[in-house]
């Protein structure tokens, strides 16, 4: 039972670069929580049927009213990239509760407890938000195909899309993170969570352009990542489809917005467990 | 072990006057304690008393409202890290990832703990071998006994072969088997690498089974201290460890304790069944 061989030194991490150690345990992380999901994917396939509604019922009505301007899109082609950058914040937004309940078994406990950096910890959950993303993407993919709607196919566009879902994933499973940090039970991470969720979803571009919004919900719209999510899938993913804001701005924002919140959320993230 | 500390004979955890508040409540109070390399101490004492509290301080998870702590010479407060990598934790609650494999979950921690790529899988495959887990390695956790979650628990925290191992109730809710099985464990990591243990423990055979040293912390201090023998004849010839800490916290272990200890004991008795 005990060959084991004398302690040797686990200093390795004096000599290692710290981007290099960062990446591992960023990857650590992401790669452990990659592992549950693939074994267990029906959430995945039960978070996919709130957007099928959507595309399915309030898209073909919407698309018969001509009620929203949407210029030289169909409605639907208009709302299919909406659908996708709301499926992507309702699957993330839900991520604090999944870190309280780690938390109620001391999991994040036992983490914070590793001499891993906090950013690494709360970037890793943000990659493992990514992949649901991504999967959710597949199968909106799928069915806005199914629906007609005309879907760009070319390779870097869709790459765009993939790097723009990914980068949205992360942002708004840090800001639940950072919410779950604060509110720590699970019961009122709920009712922030719905109290949360459609603010975010109505004040922005998801489902009606800008310009057709009120003055001060345009201003509020301006200030909501999820706006600029939309923007950029809806350049990338649909023929046809413009970014209001620039694509450029729409990938900066949003990267900008994840640094700030990975930030906030690692400074936050040690007082879960008290 | 000595290649992890700046001095051979600093002790592997220090701590002077350390004290942590909770708003009106002083969990901790003033604790000065010392403990020497490669020496088993138990931390004795009734729900609530502040064991758990005092650990997570150790821990770096939780600051000291004052005072000062150090971990194999590392002050937790100025050098969270280093104290970090020194440091291996088993909390109270089960809380190995029940959606991994026992292998998956040591590989976790591996990377975390900075454990070389190329050493990765050896250590990995060794910590399953030394704690009886090699043939349900590849099995999700969800399906283990809590002592085999314990013992997997346990590897995880020796992975990097730290200096000190803080345990917090490691063997609550488990059924005696299973129970002298991790006893077994430990005392072979200390006789094998020289492991510092620090545990927090409401059993007194375990108390008496496992430590050379015992502190007994009653309302966040330390009300007394020495080895169990020495505890024991202070007392009289006939006198057990039960006789000991009744004499020093005028209560039986068995009382005591916020709603919330017994609801977090519970919770975990209850993952165990």
């Amino acid at each position: 039972m005990t060959q084991l061989a004398p302690a040797p030194p686990s200093a390795a991490s004096n000599s290692e670069n710290v981007l290099v150690a960062f990446a591992r345990e960023v990857f650590a992380v992401a790669n452990a929580e990659f592992r549950k999901l693939r074994r267990d994917p029906t959430e995945v396939l039960t978070r996919s049927v709130q957007p099928i509604l959507w595309l399915l019922v309030f898209g073909q009505v919407f698309t018969r009213l001509r009620a929203i301007p949407t210029g030289s899109l169909s409605y639907l082609d208009f709302m299919a990239p909406g659908v996708l950058a709301q499926s992507v914040l309702f699957t993330a937004i839900f991520y604090g509760i999944a870190v309280i309940w780690e938390r109620d078994l001391g999991i994040i406990q036992k983490m914070l407890v590793s001499p891993a950096f906090r950013s690494a910890l709360v970037l890793g959950k943000a990659a493992s938000a990514g992949f649901r993303g991504l999967s959710q993407t597949v199968i909106i993919y799928v069915v806005t195909l199914v629906l007609g709607v005309k879907v760009r196919f070319e390779a870097l566009p869709f790459l765009g899309v993939l790097l723009a879902v990914l980068l949205g994933s992360a942002v708004f499973s840090t800001f639940s993170l950072a919410i779950a940090c604060i509110v720590k039970t699970r019961e009122r991470f709920m009712g922030i969570g719905q109290v949360l969720t459609m603010p975010l979803f109505f004040a922005s571009n998801a489902i009606y352009p800008l310009e057709a919004m009120p003055g001060w919900l345009q201003v509020l719209a301006r200030g909501n990542p999820l706006t600029y999510l939309v923007d950029a899938l809806r350049s990338l993913m649909v023929v046809g489809g413009h970014s209001a804001l620039g694509l450029g701005r729409d990938f900066l924002v949003e990267l900008g917005t994840l640094i700030l919140l990975v930030i906030v959320a690692a400074r936050l993230y040690p007082s879960l467990t008290r | 072990m000595t290649v992890l500390s700046p001095m051979d004979q600093t002790p592997a955890v220090i701590t002077r006057a350390l004290t942590r508040r909770f708003d009106h409540l002083i969990a901790v109070d003033r604790v000065d304690l010392r403990i020497d390399r490669g020496a088993f101490h138990g931390l004795l004492g009734s729900n609530g008393a502040g064991k758990t509290t005092l650990i997570r301080m150790l821990t770096t998870l939780l600051p000291p409202s004052s005072g000062d702590a150090q971990v194999a010479g590392f002050d937790v407060v100025g050098e969270p890290r280093e104290v970090r990598r020194r440091l291996g934790y088993v909390p109270q609650m089960l809380s190995a990832d029940s959606g991994l494999t026992g292998r998956e979950n040591l590989m976790l921690s591996a990377q975390l703990y900075a454990i070389p790529h190329e050493r990765r899988e050896q250590e990995v495959a060794e910590g399953l071998e030394f704690m009886g887990l090699t043939a349900s390695a590849d099995v999700l956790v969800r399906t283990y006994s809590g002592g085999m979650i314990r013992r997997l628990e346990i590897a995880q925290a020796m992975l990097h072969h730290p200096a000190v191992l803080l345990l917090d109730e490691p063997t609550v809710g488990l059924d005696p088997r299973a129970k002298h099985v991790v006893w077994d464990r430990l005392r072979e990591l200390r006789s094998h690498f020289g492991t510092s243990i620090l545990m927090t423990t409401h059993d007194m055979e375990e108390a008496g089974a496992l430590c050379q040293v015992i502190s007994i912390m009653h309302n966040g201090q330390i009300a007394a201290s020495g080895s169990p023998e020495a505890l024991r004849s202070g007392l009289g010839r006939e006198a057990t460890l039960d006789d000991v800490f009744v004499r020093y916290t005028g209560g039986s272990i068995e009382e005591g304790g916020t709603y919330r200890d017994a609801a977090r004991a519970r919770a975990a008795v209850r993952r165990l069944e």
